[in-house]
């Protein structure tokens, strides 16, 4: 376990901490190289590709726009309903979202 | 105190080696993996730069703010409730709240869901059971969330599935039949890697993980291969991550073709092109660590072969980095200073795309 740990520590971009699912949404649907994808979000958001790791400016960004955020706030969007707005920012189809849309028709 | 550079050998043993020793051994595996593979060494400056990651005085490593990557896995939160044998921790905990905790205590960048037993075949006769969790786990995730396991061919010789054991077959110069159960156990293989996506992909599967294709040689690459095709026809939006189980696919059948393409000996740079064609989203790539070796010797090659792969393909490279792969040492409990390091190197040297 503490490999894992290590090497998100080492290198990993932070998950829902900052924009790294944003980033691996692009790689798989895609099949953007990690700087065509990282170039792609950061335009979707609006900042600087830098900025995609910082805490700091992520957090306010993801509240904002309702893409779920790491601690958990009551009323707040996470999993499915968080899914269905990273997939309308980012323009791309989410397999599970689409599923869970069509199970409301 | 000693001015050595403290190190380890690729069964995790710690030394300390001079600076010059150091550089011997990052030259000398870049020279090896770049005439086996026939591909560039490492430059002079990659190799300085390679050499300060291994010296650098620090317990643990980072690249520079900017140079993250993406960290993919393959049934890491798994590692939370296993035990020994899975790496695992043997905690208490769901695979939902393993994968959630994943997810949101560690901060990684995709989560993933697999069957204990971590291969397909296995997973065929629970794929109920499989989907259930999923699609639960599935409406709770916010990060890209997938199932993986391995295609392991093995499974499917005698005594264990229905083939003539090809293995038992070579010693006794049966080179004929041997190809012929290969090809068998390719067949069914293939069949159930496409039965489990489709199943999977009824309830909402966002990413497939082929995990260590090629582990029984160049008909179990191939049979993945064919597999990610017929699954990408029928599923053309869902991603896979087809990842190999060694620097070169080793030729167990040995006239096996895909692309116009011997299998059978294809270095790193060349199963990414392959699995390019058949249509996955990411290549996991995979060099085996040599226990005898230093580190630095091990993750010299691996940065080399990971250059020569991110540059011939256009999609996603991701390094694997689990236990005795790309210069992490074979061992069950990996130090984090060479854990760090060989992260550090692949992203920052052999501009992976990914670990």
């Amino acid at each position: 376990m503490g490999m894992q740990i290590a090497h998100i520590m080492a290198s990993c971009m932070g998950g829902i901490r900052t924009a790294g699912d944003l980033v691996a949404w692009m790689q798989m649907t895609r099949k953007m190289k990690l700087n065509d994808a990282k170039a792609y979000v950061a335009k979707k958001l609006g900042i600087d590709v830098f900025e995609l790791t910082n805490e700091d400016e992520m957090r306010l960004i993801r509240e904002d726009l309702n893409l779920g955020t790491v601690t958990s706030i009551a009323g707040g969007p996470k999993g499915i309903r968080a899914k269905k707005k990273i997939g309308e920012l980012l323009d791309i189809k989410i397999r599970s979202v689409e599923l869970f849309k069509s199970q409301f028709n | 105190m000693s001015d050595k550079i403290l190190t380890r050998m690729g069964d995790g043993e710690r030394l300390r080696m001079t600076s010059s020793e150091v550089r011997e051994d990052i030259k000398e595996a870049t020279v090896d993996a770049a005439s086996r593979g026939g591909i560039p060494e490492l430059t002079a400056e990659e190799q300085d730069q390679l050499y300060e990651i291994i010296a650098d005085p620090s317990r643990i490593v980072s690249v520079k703010p900017g140079n993250e990557a993406i960290v993919s896995d393959d049934g890491c939160s798994m590692a939370f409730y296993s035990g020994q044998d899975g790496g695992g921790v043997g905690v208490p905990l769901s695979r939902m709240q393993a994968a959630l905790t994943y997810e949101r205590a560690c901060g990684a960048d995709t989560i993933s869901l697999g069957h204990s037993d971590y291969s397909y075949k296995p997973v065929k006769s629970i794929i109920n059971i499989e989907a259930n969790d999923y699609y639960n786990i599935s409406m709770s995730s916010t990060v890209p969330f997938f199932y993986g396991a391995q295609p392991n061919m093995g499974l499917y010789f005698q005594p264990d599935g229905p083939c003539p054991n090809a293995a038992e077959l070579l010693p006794l110069g049966k080179i004929k039949e041997a190809r012929a159960a290969q090809e068998m156990a390719a067949d069914y293989m293939a069949d159930d890697l496409v039965f489990v996506a489709e199943r999977l992909a009824e309830v909402g599967l966002e990413g497939l993980n082929f995990d260590t294709a090629g582990s029984a040689g160049d008909a179990d690459f191939l049979a993945a291969l064919r597999a990610v095709e017929r699954i990408k026809e029928k599923f053309p939006d869902l991603p896979i991550l087809m990842g190999g189980s060694a620097e070169f696919v080793i030729g167990m059948h040995g006239e096996l073709m895909y692309d116009g393409k011997k299998i059978a000996g294809m270095y790193t740079h060349e199963q990414a092109q392959a699995v390019e064609k058949a249509g996955a989203a990411i290549f996991g790539m995979a060099v085996n660590t040599v226990t005898t070796e230093s580190v630095q010797w091990n993750l010299a090659r691996a940065v080399t072969f990971l250059k020569a792969t991110t540059e011939a393909v256009s999609i996603p490279v991701h390094a694997n980095v689990g236990m005795g792969v790309c210069g992490i040492p074979m061992m069950e409990q990996p130090p984090i200073d060479s854990v760090t390091r060989v992260s550090k190197a692949l992203v920052e040297i052999g501009m992976a795309d990914g670990l």
